[in-house]
């Protein structure tokens, strides 16, 4: 059985409406970012199979600087929950309202 | 030398700027120092200019020097530059050096004041202002000094702003002002509408059609009957008199007032090119404003506002000129009126500081022996405005009437009736200031007033006396009355007792027990009764008693009534101080009361007038030379000696009207003019000096036409004019300001709504992110099927 883009395709969606469904159903900050990852890791497949079935370098280029803005953003967003945690240790992600003005 | 012209107004603004910064520190009398040199540097650099233009030929002297390019907008652009012309500098010379000269003078005048320094601040300024209005290269940098002499004005009317009338005497002329201002604002619209510039070097050079040339004058002419205090918005001039007298002198008599004088003799390509009506109206306008404030000044009774309402009439002169197309003649009595009233001005000013700030005339004479520099240049001043041959005035005045009988006669009979009133009013102010008995020392109509109102309230506290007496006296009276009563109650009762025990006695047997008893009672009562008839008759006669006390209180606050009666009949006839004087009035005679008079009556005999220090008679002497040579300016004699004629020539475009009258009717019109002076000053003489008649028939205040106008206008604006501007206001501030407020009542609350959107809450934000992509995809996936 041949693996087509197709299923590459298919994957990319499973994942990235698995990670939407967590992102919206989940309180857990380090789950919710886990599935942010997820969501972006589903686009970045689906950039890999453009670009392989298109024969573009591009789609692959996109995916550096998507791997890129992940490690920044996780960065900038770890260091919130961790600081969110050290405050409150049974923390969830509403209980980000406090930093509201 | 032209290119100096910078320097002008350069030099003020800076003295303005350091005065700003240092002027408290460096304080009396550095500051006026300062401030003198900054005018008197920019005087010098007039002069080079004036010699740099004269060293060109007649035609060339136009030259614009531009510093920076101000509003660039399109092809619409205005400098900011400075025109120099035989016009413009001839403005500033007078203005720099009779600036000079007031500000030397008001180092003097300003001695000992608290804001010493300010006031030099405020001139400078002034200064300034008044050399860009006239010195612009375009409408719009006129305007810029036209509101800066403005602003200056104000702050310096109320300039001793305590006192409650200056500071609405600055507000008054301030706001007067403004009505002329819109007409100068829509006139340089009409301009700009009707050409596309505003730089005099475009509007003097284009072609307007009569209708739009008509407009703007008109307009113009709003813009110069405020500034120039003419009719109908003349009258913020005699309030603004209650500022310092240097700026009287500088603002209020030689240089602001004349801006629309200036304005309107710039602008006569477009008054040429106007329907000749609108000219005429100028004319008029002059004419009319000229007699009504001459009439006024005859019955002033204030040394500053006599000459005040005489400025008024003098600008009146100026427009008149201009109307009948006289432009020389309306720039040479500009400038020769400048010196002599500047001078006279500066005079009364000596005078008011020599008599510790008494202003009325009446309260003057024979000042000649204590302020003998202050008389003789005043004199000078005199004679230059009341058109005595070879003074300043007469060759000027000459020259306007001239031209008014050029263009109809009428117009030379009201300016000749002018000229006749200027010489009698001017002719009673000298006489009265300077000449016959010194009446400073006589008692004021207050201090006679105070002295009489003692007696009236000794005799009041009698009265007051008498009726407490008769009050008691009745108390008195009442009280016996009753006892009167009580005891004629007491006698009845005894009587009837007496009566009763008679009969007891009478109707009992003598055997029977009780008897005795009886008849002791009957003793009794018998004895009783002289007692009760004696207690009575001592009660009646106590009454008898009050009632005579009562009758004589009556009579004594009757009395007490008659004193207060008498006291007032002598207030009554208390001596009246005059009311309209001459030189030969008499001094009250207060020898009966004199120790009754108020203090200041005795403070004022210790009181000596004194001449004015030199920085004050300095400047006077040099302003009646040239109020006395001004005539050299302009003579009538041959075509030569027309120099300012023939200086102001390449300004006016030929637009000079050409006199047809021929020599001999120049002649006899100076002959008339001259003896109607002359006989005016002599009838004045014969009043005021020789008392040959009674000044209260000539002083009539029906003549105060001016006043009872200022008066009606007054009222008017008060009255429903201040209920419109209420109801205007509300207007304003109800849908006007509503209509603001509204948009940003719903802003505000669009935002208050919105802000609910704001959870903080992380994840209804994420789910309003895939909510709205995936409306976006829905979109465009529609938009597939659908295609």
């Amino acid at each position: 059985m041949e693996v087509t883009q197709t299923w590459y395709l298919v994957l990319s969606a499973v994942l990235f409406t698995i990670g939407t469904i967590g992102l919206l159903t989940r309180r857990n900050p380090l789950v919710m970012f886990m599935c942010i990852e997820l969501m972006l890791n589903a686009v970045n497949i689906s950039f890999v199979s453009f670009s392989k079935a298109l024969n573009d370098i591009a789609g692959q280029t996109a995916v550096f600087f998507v791997l890129v803005v992940a490690a920044a953003e996780v960065v900038v967003g770890l260091s919130i929950v961790v600081a969110l945690l050290r405050r409150r240790p049974t923390a969830t992600a509403d209980d980000l309202v406090q930093l509201k003005g | 030398m032209v290119e100096a012209a910078w320097l002008i107004p350069a030099f003020p603004l800076a003295g303005f700027l350091f005065l700003m910064a240092f002027g408290r520190r460096l304080g009396e009398p550095v500051a006026g120092w300062v401030a003198t040199a900054a005018v008197g540097g920019s005087f010098l650099s007039t002069v080079t200019v004036f010699l740099g233009l004269l060293a060109e030929e007649p035609d060339d002297r136009f030259f614009i020097q531009t510093i920076f390019t101000w509003v660039p907008s399109g092809s619409f652009r205005v400098d900011l530059g400075f025109l120099v012309d035989p016009l413009s500098i001839t403005m500033c010379l007078f203005i720099t050096g009779v600036g000079t000269l007031i500000h030397l003078y008001s180092v003097g005048y300003m001695h000992g004041d608290a804001n010493f320094s300010k006031f030099f601040i405020y001139l400078n300024l002034f200064a300034f202002s008044m050399l860009m209005l006239v010195l612009g290269d375009n409408l719009l940098i006129t305007f810029l000094g036209w509101e800066g002499v403005g602003a200056c004005s104000y702050l310096l009317i109320s300039f001793w702003f305590t006192s409650k009338e200056n500071a609405s005497a600055g507000k008054k002329a301030f706001v007067t002002n403004r009505v002329g201002d819109f007409g100068f604002m829509l006139g340089t619209f009409v301009v700009f509408g009707a050409i596309g510039s505003i730089r005099y070097a475009d509007i003097l050079t284009s072609e307007f059609s009569s209708g739009i040339a008509t407009a703007a004058v008109l307009l113009f002419l709003v813009a110069a009957t405020g500034k120039s205090a003419q009719i109908p918005l003349f009258v913020w001039l005699p309030d603004a008199m209650a500022g310092p007298t240097p700026v009287s002198a500088l603002i209020h008599a030689a240089t602001m007032v004349t801006s629309g004088v200036y304005l309107l003799v710039r602008l006569n390509p477009i008054l040429a090119q106007a329907d000749p009506w609108s000219t005429a109206a100028i004319a008029w306008v002059g004419a009319l404003t000229a007699l009504v404030a001459a009439l006024a000044a005859v019955v002033q009774t204030d040394i500053k506002k006599v000459l005040a309402y005489s400025t008024v009439s003098q600008l009146g002169y100026l427009f008149l000129a201009i109307g009948v197309g006289g432009y020389v003649p309306a720039i040479f009595h500009m400038v020769t009126h400048a010196f002599f009233k500047a001078l006279l001005f500066l005079g009364s000013g000596s005078v008011i500081h020599g008599l510790h700030d008494e202003q009325d005339m009446r309260r003057m004479g024979g000042l000649t022996k204590f302020m003998p520099i202050t008389a003789g240049t005043f004199i000078v001043g005199w004679l230059a405005i009341a058109g005595v041959p070879p003074f300043a005035g007469f060759w000027s005045k000459d020259e306007i009437l001239l031209y008014a009988w050029n263009e109809s006669p009428v117009l030379w009979a009201i300016g000749l009736v002018t000229a006749i009133l200027t010489a009698f009013y001017m002719t009673r102010q000298v006489v009265l200031t300077f000449f016959g008995r010194t009446r400073f020392f006589d008692p004021h109509q207050e201090e006679i007033d105070a002295a009489f109102s003692q007696a009236i309230v000794g005799a009041e506290a009698g009265v007051a006396e008498a009726q407490e007496a008769l009050a008691k006296a009745e108390q008195d009276m009442a009280k016996a009355d009753d006892d009167v009563a009580k005891k004629q109650l007491a006698l009845a009762s005894a009587t009837e007792s007496l009566t009763e025990a008679k009969a007891n006695v009478a109707a009992s047997s003598p055997d029977a027990d009780g008897h005795a008893k009886l008849v002791k009672a009957l003793d009794k009562a018998d004895k009783a009764l002289p007692k009760a008839v004696s207690a009575l008759e001592k009660s009646q006669a106590k009454l008898a008693e009050a009632t005579q006390a009562h009758a004589e209180a009556i009579e004594s606050i009757d009395l007490a009534r008659d004193d207060v009666r008498t006291a007032a009949a002598s207030v009554a006839s208390a001596p009246r101080a005059p009311q309209h004087v001459t030189a030969l009035t008499p001094a009250v005679d207060v020898s009966d009361f004199a120790d009754q008079l108020p203090d200041s009556y005795a403070h004022r005999q210790e009181y000596h007038p004194h001449e004015s220090p030199w920085t004050m008679t300095a400047p006077l002497v040099a302003l009646a030379g040239l109020a006395a040579a001004g005539g050299l300016l302009n003579l009538p004699f041959t075509k030569d000696l027309h120099f300012l004629a023939n200086w102001l020539e390449p300004t006016l475009f030929g637009n000079e009207v050409h006199v047809t009258a021929g020599a001999s009717t120049k002649i006899v019109l100076a002959l008339i003019a001259t003896a109607c002076a002359i006989g005016a000053i002599a009838v004045s003489l014969g009043v005021y000096l020789k008392g040959k008649a009674d000044p209260a028939a000539i002083e009539r205040p029906e003549l105060a036409l001016a006043v009872d106008y200022d008066r009606a206008l007054a009222a008017v604006m008060g009255g429903p004019g201040n209920e419109t501007f209420e109801r205007a206001s509300w207007f304003d501030r109800t849908y006007v300001d509503g209509a603001v407020n509204g948009v940003a009542l719903v802003t505000s609350r669009l935002g208050r709504y919105s802000q609910s959107f704001q959870t903080g809450f992380v994840r209804s934000y994420a789910f309003g992110i895939v909510a709205g992509s995936a409306a976006v995809v829905l979109w465009f996936l529609s938009r597939l099927v659908l295609s």
